[in-house]
């Protein structure tokens, strides 16, 4: 586990286990997820790796039957004590799903400001700010502002899957989940939204989900191998790659399996 | 090899024929109830037609301004009562509905639809005319709203259904609470396939009559008052078309060709809202 101990780690788990009904898709996983970096998680489908993502923001709890044990740490407060609402952390922890999601009846402004409207009201002035800056920062804004009034829907697939990155962002988050945010794309978008993460992690801690490996060595400083609902093995991208501690993950990465 | 496609060829030529003469024989129905319609009623439309009462029988002339005013407002209030908890009850089975309750609401649901229409107006008779001790428009309004309140339900079910999964979760994900998600992202984005369910189900009661029949009753003056009889233009049909008289069966023809055109502008109504919903969403 060779982490820096110096970085803060805004997001950890501590012995998480994810199920739904009686069967574990998620077992007894630790780990820590440094500020300002990237990491992503690897494995073959099935693996557990996106419902590990989503105990991250509470969302696994949401499915029928499912349910968690064990610990997440946001900045050392466990995000499953009683006292939180899950509602409110959501708004802390931002995500962005497999296929595009923008939603159909509102423009492209609106799409963007719903999650600081949700949030009370806020200022017009304050919401164009926070608009503009979130748009610069999926770089999407160039070519949507002489359009922010148009229907979501008008957007091309990775136009609309930016749309979303800025949607979680605008609500400054602390940590961007990405549940496999190229699967839909061309290599075209895929590249956009990869140079996005590089940008992004100056400011956020992100955590990304990937079947692509070679994406997951080009956007991460950190790699997870996920197997059958473990996490067999965390590292340096650069290290698990080029020398994996585990066999399953040699097997992995070689593509003997998976 | 040959024979093999020949024979497909044939097979596909057979049945496209047969389903496009099976349509047919479904729009030419509705072509002859048009066509005749037409042909019966609208020599005896003209304008007196539409801003005149009914005058006694014998005399020529008169038309059913009351019938078509009581119609729009029976129809109204009952959409009042109906549509709302229609909508809910819709809303509610889609996003909440998966435990026992929802299925029980469910098939009482199914089972209300599936309810012949003078079976509601005996109850809509037993609770509000014979307590209030006179029939009313009100009485015929509660009867069509309790036809309307399934048949809502279920379309709205059906069009929230729709809704992608995927949509809900980005809502819920960005910080929406479960009944912002529910109204304010789900509702909203099958809001077009709602308002649709409801323009049909308003028409399809618009031209009941039985539940009428011992609750609002009728009345051949011109009334706005709903706690008393009213004159719609489906039981003006019912008295006209059983009626002795030749001017009275003209008017029915013509009284039926003017609820057909009401229903008919109510139908292309939620045909441009569809169409609407499926463009440039706003």
């Amino acid at each position: 586990m060779a982490q820096p101990a110096d970085a803060p780690a805004p997001l950890e788990a501590v012995r998480l286990t994810a199920l739904f009904g009686r069967r574990a898709v998620v077992k007894d996983v630790s780990v820590r997820f440094a500020a300002r970096t990237v990491t992503a998680v690897i494995g073959p489908s099935g693996c557990g790796k996106s419902t590990f993502l989503r105990c991250l923001n509470r969302m696994h709890e949401l499915s029928d039957s499912g349910w968690v044990t064990g610990k997440v740490l946001l900045d050392g407060h466990d995000i499953y004590d009683t006292g939180v609402d899950p509602v409110q952390l959501r708004r802390r922890i931002g995500m962005v799903f497999q296929r595009p999601t923008p939603f159909p009846t509102m423009s492209i402004y609106d799409n963007v400001a719903a999650g600081l409207r949700v949030n009370g009201r806020r200022s017009r002035s304050e919401l164009d700010e926070v608009v503009e800056r979130s748009l610069h920062q999926a770089a999407l804004w160039d070519e949507v502002k002489d359009r922010l009034r148009a229907s979501a829907l008008s957007l091309s697939g990775g136009q609309q899957q930016r749309l979303c990155v800025a949607r979680a962002l605008a609500p400054e988050p602390e940590v961007l989940l990405l549940d496999e945010p190229t699967a839909s794309l061309d290599p075209g978008g895929t590249q956009r939204i990869e140079e996005l993460c590089h940008e992004l992690k100056t400011r956020y801690t992100i955590v990304i989900v990937t079947h692509n490996l070679q994406q997951a060595g080009r956007v991460s400083d950190y790699t997870g191998f996920f197997y059958l609902g473990e996490m067999v093995e965390i590292a340096r991208t650069e290290v698990l790659f080029t020398k994996p501690a585990k066999e399953q993950t040699e097997a992995y990465i070689t593509g003997r399996f998976g | 090899m040959i024979s093999l496609r020949v024979r497909r060829r044939f097979v596909s030529g057979l049945m496209t024929t047969l389903v496009g003469l099976l349509s047919g024989l479904a729009v030419l129905a509705l072509v002859l109830i048009l066509g005749h319609l037409v042909a019966k009623g609208a020599s005896s439309l003209n304008l007196d037609f539409f801003i005149k009462n009914p005058v006694p029988a014998g005399q020529s002339g008169g038309g059913v301004a009351n019938a078509i005013v009581g119609t729009g407002i029976i129809v109204g209030v009952a959409a009042l009562m109906g549509l709302p908890v229609g909508i809910g009850t819709g809303l509610y089975l889609a996003e909440y509905g998966s435990g026992r309750l929802g299925w029980i609401v469910r098939f009482v649901a199914d089972v209300l639809n599936g309810t012949p229409s003078i079976v509601v107006a005996i109850f809509a008779w037993t609770w509000l005319v014979k307590p209030m001790g006179h029939f009313s428009a009100f009485a015929g309004s509660v009867a069509l709203a309790v036809l309307m309140v399934p048949m809502i339900a279920r379309t709205t079910e059906e069009m929230v259904r729709l809704v992608p999964h995927s949509l809900r979760e980005a809502a819920l994900a960005l910080g929406y609470p479960r009944w912002r998600t529910s109204l304010r992202i789900v509702a909203r984005t099958a809001l077009a396939g709602i308002v649709t369910g409801c323009l049909v189900g308003v028409a399809r009661i618009a031209g009941e009559t039985a539940p009428l029949l011992f609750t609002s009753l009728g009345n051949l003056n011109f009334s706005t008052s709903i706690a008393h009889p009213m004159q719609t233009l489906s039981l003006q049909i019912y008295t006209y078309a059983t009626g002795p008289f030749e001017d009275w069966h003209r008017m029915a023809w013509a009284a039926a060709l003017v609820l057909m055109g009401l229903v008919l502008i109510l139908a292309l109504a939620a045909r441009w809202a569809t169409r609407r919903g499926h463009g440039a969403a706003r």
